[in-house]
């Protein structure tokens, strides 16, 4: 990328003694969403709090247009922050708290009053100007704290899981208001968060990381359709993953059945780790499946039903608009383009995280 | 039927106290109310409320005055930098500089102040190790300066603990969001940690001048008895004067005076959060 606004060049990170980040290397395009993606503790909060300039890493460069802040402290960072927990300045009115980074830059009160009014139409938030922010729900607080920082103007905006702490529904309503938004001031966004889904609707590049690794980067469908190994495939989204065998090209063996597939380049007769959405596998009657099981469990889910069926000692999960009588045999059937080949881990952090 | 005996319950166990009060509180005060309002024959008076007017009581007020003022703003100048370097420290070394720092509230009072009479003292160890480095020896002891020590060497930690208070209860994310803003130390301390912590040094405030203004044993010890504050007017009025209705007529009227100041900070305080300890 030859116009990256941000770079951050063979970070490491430890604390106490335990390694967080190790030769992370990233670069972030001029006005772009990036999302940052992964399970807590995978390093993604530690790499927003590098760039902010709240913590300093132990090695490597952060560059700023080409300019090494790695030393710089965070209020001399043409970059801001919205923080998980709002942080408004609970001493402040809304607008007090909208201005206080512009009355540092000493701009004029004319000036001031303008940006807290476009800010405030913005978020969405007119008429709150003199509304003390604890008196304000928690979106509301975001929608702040959010204003609060795109007046400054930054080149960055760093968004470290800003929608953590509201509810599923007032979450979504603000994720289309965050795409409206970054359209409308048009600055970059670096966005960290654990919910894929939220990931998947904003970004227009997302890092799944695990364990201060990056384990694929790429665009919300090629993450979602092409995950690269088993932690990806199974961290965005339910998904079947299962042992097989790659036969040759475009033929995999699951379960001793041979499926035609897609892929190719994995050599004959290899191991693989294979991928099925739930919502890809239909079921038809046993003789016309690839697969033939028992259903274990139907249960409703609101737009599907989700149904278990054993197959051989595994347990395939399906997504159908159709239940399926618990205890009858079927026949589970799939498009060759749905299956999706990956090498097996060759690395802790490339596996599945299992629930302790 | 069982809210009402619950209620008696909870006044049952709040008896104690309500003795407490009533005993070593409400009755000295009408006590001495009653002493203030007559005068030796018993005949209703008010001539020992206005006797705090007199020259050399209002001599004594103003000096009680300024050295409270003084006391109070050293105190204050000393525990911010304090509490904010205490602020910076791991939990552990904080919960050791805490401990330091009320550690001498644990010695007897009067003790402390002899101690100090000590160092002070014209060969003290103070002008013994000013004198090593060519200065002095000072005279100290017997004048303001030792009264101003000794009164803020008392009333520092009930000065430091409040605003220690609620200096830890600001969130470092605050901080964190200010600098991110654009604010260096000094700017997060004057637009975030100081106005927050405004509950705790109001607090402060109440707690140190109020004392200070008072007390007479410091300056009796540190004063050589020279100097007089209104606090020692109002002890020698009942011990070598003798005259227990003017006393009690300067008390009541230095309370008054006091309420008043309190009054005010408590206006102050309704307008921001609530105070950390008063």
């Amino acid at each position: 990328m030859s116009d990256a606004i941000l770079k951050m060049e063979s970070i490491s990170k430890s604390f106490d003694g335990k390694e967080i980040l190790k030769d992370f290397d990233l670069e972030i395009g001029r006005n772009e969403f990036v999302t940052l993606l992964g399970p807590s503790g995978c390093g993604k909060s530690t790499i927003l709090r590098i760039i902010g300039g709240f913590v300093k890493p132990d090695a490597g460069r952060v560059l700023f247009e080409g300019r090494d802040i790695t030393a710089l402290p965070p209020e001399k960072r043409n970059i801001n922050t919205v923080f998980q927990k709002y942080s408004l300045f609970p001493h402040m009115t809304v607008g007090e708290n909208i201005a206080f980074g512009l009355k540092l830059k000493k701009k004029s009160p004319e000036y001031i009053r303008e940006k807290i009014d476009y800010a405030l139409k913005l978020v969405n938030m007119e008429g709150y100007e003199h509304r003390n922010p604890e008196s304000l729900s928690g979106g509301q607080q975001q929608r702040v704290a959010i204003a609060r920082a795109i007046v400054n103007e930054p080149q960055v905006l760093l968004l470290d899981e800003p929608l953590g702490a509201l509810d599923l529904k007032l979450r979504r309503v603000m994720q289309r208001e965050l795409i409206k938004i970054k359209q409308e001031v048009g600055i970059t966004f670096l966005y960290v968060t654990h919910d894929q889904e939220e990931a998947l609707m904003m970004s227009d590049r997302i890092l799944v990381m695990n364990k201060g690794i990056v384990q694929q980067e790429g665009n919300s469908k090629s993450i979602y359709d092409e995950p690269q190994n088993a932690f990806v495939a199974d961290f965005i989204g339910d998904s079947n993953i299962i042992g097989g065998i790659m036969v040759r090209d475009r033929l995999v063996r699951i379960q001793g059945v041979e499926i035609p597939c897609v892929d190719e380049g994995f050599g004959n007769e290899t191991p693989v780790d294979v991928v099925i959405r739930p919502e890809d596998l239909e079921i038809v009657s046993p003789e016309n499946g690839y697969l033939r099981g028992q259903v274990q469990s139907v249960i409703f889910k609101g737009a599907y039903y989700e149904i278990k069926v054993e197959s051989k000692g595994y347990e395939w999960m399906i997504q159908s608009v159709d239940p399926a009588p618990v205890g009858e045999t079927v026949g589970l059937t799939i498009d060759p383009d749905n299956i999706q080949i990956m090498h097996k881990p060759v690395s802790a952090d490339e596996e599945v995280i299992r629930d302790e | 039927m069982s809210k009402p005996r619950e209620l008696n319950k909870r006044t049952l166990v709040a008896s104690p106290y309500a003795v407490w009060v009533l005993a070593f509180t409400v009755l000295p005060l009408i006590v001495i109310l009653q002493y203030a309002m007559t005068d030796a024959a018993g005949h209703l008076t008010f001539r020992h409320l206005f006797e705090v007017f007199s020259p050399i009581h209002v001599k004594a007020a103003l000096f009680s005055l300024e050295i409270a003022a003084g006391c109070t703003v050293f105190c204050i100048l000393l525990a911010y930098p304090m509490v904010i370097a205490m602020r910076h420290l791991g939990m552990k070394q904080r919960g050791f500089s805490l401990f330091i720092i009320i550690l001498p509230m644990w010695m007897n009072f009067i003790l402390r102040i002899l101690a100090w009479q000590m160092i002070l003292s014209n060969n003290g160890i103070l002008n013994f190790l000013l004198g090593k480095i060519g200065i002095g020896p000072l005279q100290i002891a017997n004048t303001p300066a030792a009264i101003m020590i000794g009164v803020v060497y008392d009333y520092l930690p009930y000065m430091i603990l409040p605003i220690y208070t609620a200096i830890m209860e600001i969130n470092e994310d605050l901080i964190e969001a200010a600098k991110d803003l654009g604010a260096g130390s000094f700017t997060v301390f004057r637009r975030v940690i100081f106005p927050l912590s405004i509950p705790g040094l109001l607090s402060g405030i109440v707690m140190v001048f109020v004392p200070s203004m008072t007390s007479f044993v410091v300056s009796d010890i540190l004063g050589g008895g020279k100097l007089q504050l209104i606090g020692n007017v109002i002890e020698q009025e009942f011990t070598t004067g003798n005259d227990w209705h003017a006393g009690s007529g300067l008390s009541v009227s230095l309370m008054v005076f006091v309420l008043i100041g309190m009054a005010f900070t408590s206006v102050s305080k309704t307008e921001g959060k609530e105070s950390v300890i008063w």
